[in-house]
Order: C-alpha cells, then sequence, then structure tokens
C-alpha cells in the first residue's frame, strides 16, 4: 500500500505542532516525477521522543576505534560508557600473536565524585602507566565520555605527557557524548584524529603488493571483512588495512601506501576517504559487499580502476565461480521470501545496503532510512555544497590537510580518473534514494511512534533495525533482522555472507514459533453443543415462559 | 582468551579493567520500568538511554522503552531545562504514561541540573505524574541507580493517609530479574498475606507474545499501590543495597518499620523470610512451602557429593552475591574468590560491611577465602590464576574468564545476554535453590564427563 501526502499528514498529526513540523522533513516519499527530493537529516534529535540514536562517544569509541585490535581503548569517565561499549558490537579480530588482541579488554578510569571535582587528569595518567605495564600496547587511545569536557580535564596533554614518557603512540579523542547530534560526531572525530596522528606515520613507502588497497569503513562484524578478503585475495588484491574491522595500529599507519581506498560505510569514513585523496593523491571508490550485485559490480569497478586486462579477467573469473557455488544454495531461501515485504533502518550505510539484497532474494523494501546518517547520504554527495551547516555541526571541526609533499602521488592520469568517474563511483556515492522504488518511503531517525504508525500501514513481512527496537515488531508477530549486529550470526557481506542473511531470514520466516501465538481457547468455544429440534410450546416451557 | 591477563598481581589506582559493575542510571531504568504506565526518562545525551535500553533488553529480550533529553553541546553548557520541559511535553503527548520517571546521569549531574525545579516549572498534564532520582554515573554503581529510583518512588508518591497501619507488607523486591519478583509473590500470596510490591518488572520485562505490542505492558506497580505503602504495617527490604535506603526512607516519612534481609537466595535466606513473615503477620507457613523446602533438603542431600568441597569463584551485585555465597556453603562448597563492583557500602553507609558479612560467612563454615567490594573481573581472573577454582559464577561477562581458565561456568545475576529464558526463572525461594542446584551440578557433571576416559564415563552419577 502507497502513502499518500495525507496519509502521512495523518499520522504526523498527533505531534504536539513543532514536532510536526520538524518531522515532516525527515519523512519523504520516493517521487520520480521530482528531479532532487530533499530530506533532512543530521540535526538534533528531539527531546522526549523515542529515538534509536546514541551519541558521539558511540561513534568514536564504539564504531570507529573500537575495532583496532593491538591497542588499548582507554575509556576516561564514570564506568558506564566503557562498559556498554564493551564487546557488544561483534567486530572481530585475530592477531597472530593473541597477546597483541586487546579487544576482549574494558578500560575505564571510574571517575568517582572526586575525580568529577578536583580533576581526573591524574588518574587518567595512572591507568595509561598500569595500561603499558601490564599490557605493553602497540598502542593506546583515550575517549573522553560526557563529563570529561565539562570539567576541563585535559585529554590531550596527558596523552602528550604519555607519549614522550612511554615512547608509544597515545591519542586522545575529545568525543563527550553531547558533542553533534549522534554518534556521526563520533565517527568525524574518530577520523581526524586518526588522520592527524596515526596515519602516514609508519615507514613503508612502496605498496607491498601489484594491486594495493584499503578498505575503510568495514568494521568485521560478525566477520564481513573476512568474507570480502577472501574474495579479494583471491583475485589478486593486497590488503594494507581495514579501517577498522580486525584493523591495527602496525596497519594503519601505513595506510597511505594503498593505490586505491575502497568505501563500504560511507557515513563513518568518508572525512578519512577524502584526505588520504588531498594527502597522497589516492582516490577512493565506493563499493558495497553487501548482496550479489553489490559485491560483483564493486569487484567490476576496482578492476575497472586498475585497468589491467588480466585482472578484470580473473574478476569475471571469479564471480562466474561464487556464483556457481551460492545459487543452488540460494533457490531454497528464495522459495521462503519471495514476494514479501521489508523495512530496512539501519545506521548509516546498511539501511542503503541490505536493499539489495533483500531484493535478490525476491523481497522489496518498501521502508528505508539512516539511524544518524547526513543528507549525502541519502541524495548523494552532489548536494554537499548545499549543506547547511548549524552550531552542532560547526562544533565538529574539520582537519585541514594538505598534499605530502615526499608521499603524494597521482595513482592514475587526470585524464583516466575523469573519465573513471563518469562509469563508477569514483570518490564519489550517489546516495540511498536514487535506488529506491517509487511510492518507498525513506524516513531519517526513525522514531519509535513513526515505527507503529508506519507499520500499522504498511504491514511489512520482516523488520530490519537494530536491538532496541527488535522486540516491538516481534511483539506484533512480524520477523526482524537485526542489521547492526546481525543477531549474533554473519557474514552477510560478499557471495557466501548472502546465502547466510538469506538462511538467516527464511528461518525468521519459517520458524513454526509464529502458529502458536493465538492459544487455541481463543478460537473454540467453551461449551460445544448442538441445538435440538423442538416444538415451539415445549421450549417455551422449558425456559419457564 | 584474554591472553593479556598475567598472574601477577600489581597494585591499580587507575579505574577498572574489565568491570563488575556499571553505572547508576541503568539501575534507575530498571527500577522505573517496574511501575505500570510509566516512562523511564534519562536527563543526559541520547547516547546514555540507546545504551541502557540496549543492555536491558539484550539481557530481557523485550522492548524497553524509555525517552531521553538528547543534549546538545547547547545544553551542556546553559543547562538542561528547556531539553526536559520539551521531554516532558512530547512525552505525556506522544505515548501518554501516567508517570515519567526521570534520572540524571553524569552529564545533568556535572552540570548541576537542578530536576525537581524543571519539573515545577514544566507542563505536566492533570492527572499525570513526573518523579525524580538524582542517579550521577560517578557514584556507585547501577545498584545505587536502582535503589536511588526507588527512593524517588517512596518520595513522590508513598503516603501515610489512614489511621492505623494496614495488615499489608511492602516488598522492595531489589535489582532481580521479573522471575525473582513473581517467585516473591507467590511465596507472599501463598502464605496469605497482603502485600505490595514495588518495583514490579514482573508482567512488564516479562511479557507474553500475543501478536500485539504494549506500550506500557500488563505489569508492573500501579501508582495507587505505591501511595498505599505509606500506609503498610512493615517494609521488607530484600537485599541491603538495592533496597534498605528506600524502605528506611519509607520508614522515616511514613512511619512504616523497615525490616531489611537478605536476597531470599538459597534456603537459609529464604528461610528468614518467611520466619520474619510468619512472625509479623502471624500465619502459618502452608504445607506447600514446607513441601518445597523438603523437596530441596533432600536433593541437596541427594547430590552433596556432586558439591561438596569444590571450590567457586562468585561475582555479581552484592546482594545477589551474598545470597549465593550463603547458598553454596549450605551445598558444602568452598567459595574461595568474591568479588563485586559495586562498592561495598550504601551511599552514605559504613564501609566494609560487605567484606565483612560475607568473610563472617566464611568464617562460620571454616574457611578463609579473598573478598573484595569496587574489583574488577581482570583482578578475579588473576585470583583465579593464583588459586584455581573448580566452578564460576556470575553474569555472562564471566564466559571469558571461563574460557581462558576452561572451568565450568553457571550464569547468573546480571546481565545474561547469551542465554535465554534466565529472566523468567526465579533463583530465589526454595524453587529458585533448588534450579540453582539443578545449574551447578549440570555444569560441573557436564565436565566431568567431558574430561572422563571412556572407561570411566559413568551412566549414574
Amino acid at each position: 500500500m502507497a502513502i499518500s501526502e495525507k496519509m502521512l499528514d495523518e499520522i504526523l498529526n498527533k505531534y504536539p505542532a513543532k514536532v510536526k513540523r520538524n518531522r515532516k522533513k525527515h519523512i519523504l516519499v520516493k517521487d520520480l516525477g521530482q528531479d532532487q527530493q530533499e530530506i533532512e537529516a543530521n540535526t538534533r534529535t528531539i527531546p522526549g521522543v523515542i529515538t534509536n540514536r546514541g551519541c558521539a562517544f558511540a561513534g568514536c569509541k564504539g564504531v570507529v576505534l573500537g575495532p583496532l585490535k593491538d591497542m588499548v581503548h582507554i575509556v576516561h569517565g564514570p564506568i558506564g560508557c566503557a562498559y556498554y561499549s564493551w564487546l557488544t558490537r561483534r567486530n572481530k579480530a585475530k592477531t597472530d600473536d593473541p597477546k597483541k588482541n586487546f579487544l576482549a579488554y574494558c578500560v575505564s578510569t571510574d571517575m568517582q565524585e572526586s575525580d568529577i571535582v578536583f580533576g581526573g587528569e591524574k588518574k587518567l595518567a595512572r591507568m595509561i602507566d598500569e595500561v603499558v605495564e601490564v599490557f605493553k600496547p602497540n598502542a593506546i587511545t583515550i575517549s573522553a565520555t560526557c563529563p570529561v569536557g565539562l570539567i576541563g580535564d585535559d585529554i590531550q596533554g596527558v596523552a602528550r605527557a604519555a607519549r614522550d614518557k612511554h615512547g608509544l603512540n597515545i591519542t586522545a579523542y575529545n568525543c563527550e557524548g553531547y558533542k553533534g547530534v549522534s554518534q556521526s560526531a563520533g565517527h568525524h572525530i574518530a577520523n581526524n584524529n586518526l588522520m592527524e596522528h596515526i596515519i602516514g606515520q609508519g615507514d613503508l613507502e612502496e605498496p607491498p603488493g601489484r594491486y594495493t588497497i584499503n578498505i575503510l569503513g568495514e568494521y568485521n562484524i560478525g566477520g564481513d571483512s573476512w568474507e570480502v578478503e577472501r574474495v579479494l585475495s583471491e583475485i589478486g588484491y593486497e590488503i594494507q588495512v581495514v579501517m577498522t574491522g580486525n584493523g591495527s595500529y602496525e596497519k594503519l599507519k601505513n595506510a597511505h601506501v594503498a593505490q586505491l581506498n575502497l568505501v563500504q560505510c560511507h557515513r563513518s569514513i568518508n572525512y578519512i576517504a577524502d584526505m588520504l585523496e588531498t594527502r597522497y593523491g589516492t582516490p577512493w571508490l565506493k563499493v558495497n559487499f553487501i548482496g550479489i550485485r553489490g559485491i560483483s559490480e564493486s569487484l567490476r569497478n576496482m578492476a575497472r580502476y586498475f585497468g589491467d586486462e588480466a585482472l578484470i579477467q580473473r574478476t569475471e573469473e571469479v564471480i562466474e565461480r561464487e556464483l556457481a557455488e551460492i545459487e543452488p544454495q540460494l533457490e531454497p531461501y528464495r522459495k521462503i521470501c519471495a514476494g514479501k515485504t521489508a523495512f530496512c533502518f539501519v545506521g548509516g550505510s546498511r539501511g542503503h545496503h541490505y536493499q539489495g539484497l533483500y531484493e535478490e532474494l525476491g523481497i522489496t523494501t518498501v521502508l528505508a532510512g539512516y539511524e544518524f546518517a547526513h543528507r549525502d547520504d541519502y541524495e548523494g554527495r552532489e548536494v554537499l555544497p548545499h549543506v547547511k551547516t548549524d552550531a552542532d555541526s560547526k562544533n565538529i571541526p574539520d582537519l585541514h590537510v594538505t598534499p605530502d609533499e615526499r608521499r603524494y602521488r597521482l595513482k592514475i592520469p587526470v585524464e583516466r580518473m575523469d573519465e573513471l568517474k563518469k562509469e563508477i563511483p569514483l570518490s564519489n556515492y550517489n546516495g540511498m534514494i536514487e535506488e529506491m522504488m517509487e511510492g518507498s518511503i525513506v524516513v531519517d531517525d526513525l522514531n519509535h511512534y513513526e515505527t507503529e504508525e508506519f507499520i500499522r500501514i504498511l504491514k511489512p513481512d520482516i523488520f530490519s533495525s537494530g536491538i532496541k527496537d527488535k522486540y516491538i515488531p516481534q511483539k506484533m508477530g512480524i520477523p526482524t533482522k537485526q542489521l547492526h549486529n546481525y543477531d549474533y550470526s554473519g557474514p552477510y557481506a560478499g557471495f557466501r555472507g548472502a546465502v547466510n542473511f538469506a538462511r538467516d531470514v527464511a528461518m525468521g520466516f519459517a520458524t513454526p514459533t509464529w502458529n502458536f501465538i493465538e492459544p487455541p481457547w481463543k478460537s473454540k468455544p467453551l461449551l460445544e453443543g448442538t441445538i435440538e429440534p423442538c416444538s415451539t410450546n415445549k421450549c417455551a416451557e422449558e425456559v419457564g415462559a | 582468551m584474554l591472553d593479556c591477563t598475567p598472574k601477577e598481581l600489581i597494585e591499580r589506582t587507575g579505574g577498572m579493567i574489565n568491570p563488575a559493575k556499571t553505572c547508576q542510571p541503568i539501575g534507575a531504568m530498571y527500577a522505573a520500568l517496574g511501575i505500570h504506565n510509566c516512562m523511564p526518562h534519562s536527563h543526559g545525551s541520547q547516547g546514555c538511554c540507546a545504551y541502557h535500553r540496549s543492555h536491558l533488553t539484550r539481557h530481557f529480550r523485550e522492548p524497553v522503552m524509555a525517552t531521553t533529553s538528547s543534549f546538545t553541546e547547547g545544553a551542556s553548557v546553559f543547562g538542561g531545562g528547556g531539553n526536559l520541559k520539551t521531554a516532558i511535553k512530547n512525552v505525556f503527548a506522544i505515548y501518554n504514561p501516567d508517570v515519567m520517571a526521570v534520572h540524571t546521569t553524569c552529564l545533568s549531574e556535572t552540570i548541576g541540573d537542578d530536576v525537581p525545579t524543571i519539573i515545577k516549572s514544566a507542563e505536566v498534564p492533570e492527572g499525570k505524574l513526573v518523579i525524580h532520582a538524582n542517579t550521577p554515573s560517578y557514584q556507585g554503581s547501577h545498584i545505587t541507580g536502582f535503589s536511588n529510583m526507588v527512593k524517588g518512588m517512596v518520595t513522590y508518591l508513598a503516603r501515610a493517609t489512614a489511621e492505623d497501619k494496614k495488615e499489608q507488607v511492602n516488598i522492595i523486591p531489589g535489582f532481580v530479574n521479573p522471575g525473582d519478583m513473581r517467585e516473591i509473590k507467590r511465596l507472599a500470596d501463598s502464605m496469605g498475606i497482603k502485600f505490595i510490591m514495588f518495583p514490579d518488572t514482573s508482567g512488564v520485562l516479562d511479557s507474553p507474545m500475543t501478536g500485539k505490542f504494549h506500550m506500557f505492558p500488563a505489569g508492573g506497580a500501579r501508582v495507587d499501590d505505591i501511595r498505599d505503602a505509606g500506609n503498610s504495617k512493615l517494609t521488607l527490604a530484600l537485599g541491603y543495597y538495592a533496597s534498605s535506603d528506600a524502605a528506611h526512607l519509607l520508614e522515616r516519612n511514613c512511619q512504616v518499620p523497615a525490616v531489611t534481609l537478605k536476597t531470599p537466595i538459597g534456603i537459609k535466606a529464604t528461610d528468614e523470610l518467611l520466619m520474619l513473615l510468619r512472625g509479623k503477620f502471624v500465619r502459618e507457613i502452608p504445607y506447600e512451602l514446607e513441601e518445597e523446602r523438603g523437596q530441596l533438603v533432600d536433593v541437596m542431600t541427594d547430590c552433596h557429593h556432586h558439591f561438596y568441597g569444590k571450590k567457586v569463584a562468585i561475582f555479581g551485585d552484592p546482594d545477589i552475591i551474598i545470597g549465593l555465597t550463603e547458598f553454596v556453603l549450605s551445598l558444602g562448597m568452598r567459595p574461595v574468590h568474591v568479588l563485586t563492583g559495586t562498592p561495598g557500602a550504601t551511599l552514605g553507609g559504613p564501609k566494609g560491611i560487605l567484606e565483612k558479612e560475607i568473610k563472617a560467612m566464611l568464617a562460620a563454615s571454616g574457611l578463609e577465602g579473598r573478598v573484595k567490594a569496587a574489583g574488577d573481573l581482570f583482578e578475579l581472573h588473576q585470583w583465579i590464576k593464583n588459586e584455581p577454582v573448580d566452578l564460576l559464577m556470575g553474569n555472562t561477562y564471566g564466559k571469558y574468564i571461563a574460557r581462558a581458565e576452561d572451568i565450568p561456568f553457571v550464569r547468573v545475576g546480571f546481565p545474561v545476554m547469551d542465554r535465554s529464558t534466565h529472566p523468567y526463572m526465579p533463583i530465589v525461594g526454595y524453587r529458585g535453590a533448588l534450579r540453582l542446584v539443578e545449574m551447578i551440578s549440570s555444569a560441573l557433571l557436564d565436565r566431568q564427563d567431558r574430561d572422563a576416559a571412556d572407561e570411566d564415563l559413568e551412566l549414574v552419577m
């Protein structure tokens, strides 16, 4: 069922006037008749509205820094923020030396009232000393939580002093939760610092392989990155570093040697992608490793960028072989999924990426959105010059990088780059809306009330989102699929990942448990009997008439 | 697994590594969910609310509804009054709860927002309530936050309006699962005693699948009942750390005598609970409960050889580890390491009493052990490396230590995020103790079976 403007208005009428005005701008119905549909995004959440959004700390430490495995990530603040971002995101990592993998450790300065009153810098310095003594990590990060900025602890100063004292790369991130309007601010803060203090610090000058790439914005949730790397390695790519899933300080500091940067999650890492291009002349390619068409097109685009016939040939061979392996496996799941509809509301890229995979299973996405994306993730980067900056976005400074005099190199000639840009998403992202169907709904920062209303009207067969809203549609009898953490399954990326996803989604539809929701006594009367025919008079006597 | 944890202990003062506690606001949110038709509200950055909802949802596998003031940098500088007022207006307009239960965060506490004053100047619709609790994350733990929100319920709601106290008991169950709350209510019910339990998350965080979503499920303590708690003749605080402060506040405000008992985990603590109710309300213990007790003792004796002399490490929230320690001692086990991340005192209460209480229990059984409040799991792991144990008991985070050291592991407490059904199944009362016996013996015997040589595998154990 399509949603008309009138229906949309009826939904929003429940809101107080100010809320209605605000939310209206965050919702649109895809209309091919319009040239460029504008959506409001990356603006403040309205207090009191049940949002799925988190904070800058979650975006910085939780998303971007957390997966870097050979670093100890110290959280400076009261205990909660470190605790909740401890092992909950499923960014997997493996190291050759088990003593250099710190992901199972949660390190917090556990600030107490006296630290709030008298300052927590000394305690932080002690924690750094203890971490160095106990763990001997390759590097350390320090992430600030809300009170740190408010009481004025100088974490940059503490980090500098500790860097001198221990001769280690120790970086500090002012990602207090109140900054910006969502996790997005934290991504930006992390991007800036990684670029300023880590990337390029290594002394590698030449790429280690013939086709050396970095994968940006891939966090190895459920092992996604490993599945993608398997395919890339078979084609012949050398992966310098993944940012940041299963990533390491040791690899990250030499990220400058890559000849191409792939961008999977545009929202969380586009800043680094841009800065790498400015500083080292390395272009980035927007890829989508989710779904069969997604990964196939991405692989073909990569091969075109390098322009080597053998590589193009090899790419086709691998795609063909992988398809031959997975297509028969997908068939039974497609039978279960065909003709169904989905909501796809995820963070900053999956709301887009999973639509293709759903389609390949025969599932139509009727509503999609992002929790913390910006307008360019919806409308494409061409809107960037027109995006208004507000007080919240201005508080996160842009890092201005300049070409590295020694290392800047054009990876391909300018003319060829211009040609390629017309054909493949090179240093460009066209956003989610472009690929959506006429009449489908796009909602930014979908909140609880709207979730219920859109479910009521559109009756999706599956609802994909995160842990906070998972059990709401499920209570209504609608299968759900967490697309932040994959319901503890995965990998979902790449060819084999598509099969895992298909299996899990089909399982959600097919589980016999749905059949038991209505107890048998609800549809059966308590007393059963038949009405005996009798003469009118006799019946009247019996009832005492 | 946890390969970077060395055996050698060093003194650390920089904070926590692998904490055994979390922050106050999540406890306050959990307590607030135990009021019927209540919207918990987090006055801070929206990340706090997101983290708490996520974590509670992981444990309960249920919708956890809560709102936030969504602070920005501006609000953090100029105060969050505007945000809270907007939130109050929107929450009642959009979600229409009867009560909104506001708790603070380290952010709003650090900038010093005066929440009661903000609430007074907010637009609260006629007949609706806004209550609050101060829950600075830099004090205590999630248990303190739970306690503070229950105090908030007492302050805002409970009133002594009747001339004579009523023949009814208030029960503050502590930070336990809905399944535990149901079991405690069953015990009181079967003794025929009228009670008011608050908070009560049963029927809220263990709600049934019906094909319909209810933002405010059927369960939870009724506001009218919490009001009437001021008229009860007794308040039972189950668990000193999570419940006693609120009970004493109620005593001061409404002259309802407060008695603090252990969380009724195990046979002794359950006996104490029933004996107290028996004495105060002059009711005989029904045969139903006596039979359950007898069955428990029967099984404990049948299987004493599974447990006797086995070394245990226990970690978790203070009230839970006290109960568990006492119970494993009743089974003849030896709790050699006992640890909580929560400070071993209520706010402003005497220090060191948790360690003292548990050490006294050990001493009464002729044992010594390491006992620590405000500790962390990194240290517990080091203790285990230095003195190995046969069993580890604690929340999900313990699985990493259990794997690293190859120790049988029983999941108990909050949170349990890697196994289902825990919130439904009690560990309190005689029935709960029987379940603990089953869990402990299964863990120990599964290990014995796994490690047995073919010729030693036992059919009957």
